[in-house]
């Protein structure tokens, strides 16, 4: 069985030269507002140009973690978050960092599909236009279909309704949303948990064509997907993360006893 | 022994049958009372309005005091322009203080809002009246249809407020994350996603804000004041359908009476259209 096609990362690691790190994360800590530490004092880095996969059971903390990435945990009052983030060496939790700016660099892809209530051009088009990118605007929403897959099967009726595709094209819809803005990392949050195969398959797909471009970070519950797709993948056990390492390693000879003892599903 | 309980069971059960009936129907009966009161008030509004409509009650001016004849239609017109005008003051602001107070929520800002948009549905409409009487009518030495398009806003920013906060507490917070999530401003995410696709219900809550405000009297008494002849000037007293009825049903003549039920019947209908058509457009609004 072979794991991941991660030959290149795996020769790099475990210092990767600074160039090769989209996002480095050290000392995070997130608490909810009922003083629950979801994260508990997690590092490490992550790749640029290439998918890394955050696994674990239920309730680990691994959607708490994602969403620090971009700060989306701020949108629940309560939550505070300590450590640092850093991207292109600066703190995003710096008090003179502006979330909003942030996620205009690193966008997000969430489990349920949510299209806005718009046609299928305006929920490309909204955002950008809002972020200025504003000439040759149909060019854009073309590209960014394009890169999502989901060219073909819209072209003829951009200006439908979002929300009268299936549950695959919304989700590929939103991930066409994000690239539009041309981030540098996206964040998905399990983005095929809700999906038949046959569209689980397609974003896989989609995700493997991508990481030419961006960085990815995705969350997923599902090991053989992680397998599947990722080159570095990171388990987390209820806040902690017990181990990070190459898909290929994590999955074929993991140092920590209970990160063998998940994968293997030997787990409660 | 098998025979009498199963007796004893089927006993219970027409018994229990018994009191379930008896249960349903005292439920039943008060609906039924209030729905007969209703259906006598609109059978008697129908009754002694229905003889007042004409092509001269819905298309001429009122007739002087003790003349025959005549029409509504300036008390029509007035009560519309009031109406435009109310919405005019009243959606942007209930739009703007719904926002804040969901934007802002368990902020100081947001509780004193709350509070003052409560306190003022408690406040009576007179009072409104009163109000605007001294600070629009006395200070212009006029009565005007503005000073009683503010004072039935005092009156519909409230529940328009209050309905539209909780139409967009409705919208998917997905949504809201989705904006979010692609670095755009809170407000923008507001007025981009979030107020756009609560359109529907949005709709429907100011004109349940306008159905409230439509049969108000007692702020038009000493702001709109009324006025028998066609104005749709702000500045200027107007007259308004629920005036008219006041004025005539107070008078000793006939067919000024007949006229108050008819102009009553047709603001009931007028309300009744509008609550309908807020009703039909949320059924055709999309699913989600
Ligand atoms: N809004 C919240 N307020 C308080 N506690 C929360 C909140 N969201 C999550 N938690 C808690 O934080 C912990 C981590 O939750 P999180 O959603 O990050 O887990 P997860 O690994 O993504 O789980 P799943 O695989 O089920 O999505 C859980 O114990 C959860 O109960
Ligand atoms: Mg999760």
């Amino acid at each position: 069985m072979e794991y991941g096609n991660s030959s290149v990362v795996t020769t790099v690691l475990p210092q990767f030269v600074s160039d090769h790190v989209a996002l480095e994360i050290k000392n995070l800590v997130v608490e909810y507002r009922d003083g629950v530490q979801a994260v508990k004092n997690i590092s490490f880095s992550v790749p640029r140009q290439a998918v890394t996969a955050i696994i674990g059971p239920s309730g680990c903390g691994k959607s708490t973690a994602l969403r620090a990435l971009n700060r989306m945990n701020e949108l629940m009052p309560g939550t505070r978050t300590t450590g640092e983030v850093l991207f292109h060496s600066k703190n995003i939790y710096d008090p003179n960092v502006d979330p909003v700016t942030v996620r205009r660099h690193i966008g997000m892809v969430f489990q349920k599909p949510n299209p806005f209530p718009k046609s299928i051009y305006e929920n490309i088009a909204w955002a950008a236009r809002i972020h200025g990118l504003t000439d040759n605007l149909d060019d854009l929403v073309e590209s960014s279909l394009r890169q999502a897959a989901l060219w073909d099967e819209v072209k003829d009726k951009l200006k439908k309704s979002a929300l009268s595709l299936s549950g695959g094209q919304q989700q590929r819809l939103c991930i066409a949303r994000s690239i539009a803005l041309k981030p540098e990392i996206i964040l998905m949050d399990e983005p095929t948990s809700a999906l038949d195969p046959i569209s689980t398959a397609s974003i896989e797909n989609l995700i493997h064509d991508l990481k030419q471009q961006y960085t990815i970070i995705i969350v997923t519950h599902n090991m053989q997907q992680a397998g599947r797709i990722s080159e570095m993948t990171a388990f987390m056990l209820s806040g902690d993360l017990v181990e990070y390492a190459p898909t290929n390693r994590l999955f074929v000879s993991p140092e920590d006893e209970r990160t063998e003892r998940y994968i293997t599903g030997r787990f409660g | 022994m098998e025979y009498e309980n199963q007796f004893e069971k089927s006993a219970n059960r027409t018994r229990r049958h018994r009191k379930d009936k008896f249960f349903a129907f005292s439920l039943i009966l008060p609906g039924i009372i209030v729905l007969a009161i209703l259906v006598l008030i609109l059978i008697m509004l129908v009754a002694k309005g229905v003889k007042a409509f004409n092509p001269d009650f819905f298309l001429s001016v009122q007739k002087p005091f003790g003349v025959e004849g005549g029409g509504i239609v300036n008390g029509i017109l007035g009560s519309l322009l009031i109406m435009a005008m109310a919405s005019l003051i009243s959606i942007p602001l209930a739009l703007i203080f719904s926002v804040t107070l969901i934007e802002k929520k368990d902020t100081r800002i947001a509780r004193l809002l709350e509070l003052c948009l409560s306190s003022f549905q408690g406040v009576p409409s007179i009072v409104f009246g009163v109000i605007m009487y001294s600070w629009l009518v006395v200070p212009l030495k006029s009565y005007s249809a503005l000073s009683a398009a503010i004072a039935v806003s005092f009156i519909m920013i409230p529940t328009v407020s209050a309905t539209i906060k909780e139409v967009l507490l409705l919208v998917p917070s997905s949504y809201k994350e989705a904006a979010i999530s692609l670095g755009v401003p809170r407000w923008k995410a507001m007025t981009g996603v979030i107020v756009p696709s609560a359109m529907p219900g949005i709709k429907g809550a100011v004109g349940l804000g306008l159905a409230r405000i439509a049969g108000e009297t007692a702020p038009l008494l000493f702001t709109a004041f009324g006025n028998p002849f066609l104005s749709l000037n702000p500045s200027k007293p107007v007259s308004a359908m629920p005036l008219i009825i006041y004025d005539y049903i107070k008078s000793p003549y006939a067919d000024w009476h007949e006229k108050a039920w008819g102009t009553a019947l047709l603001l009931v209908l007028m309300v009744f259209a509008l609550t309908l058509s807020i009703s039909a457009r949320q059924k055709n609004a999309h699913p989600r």
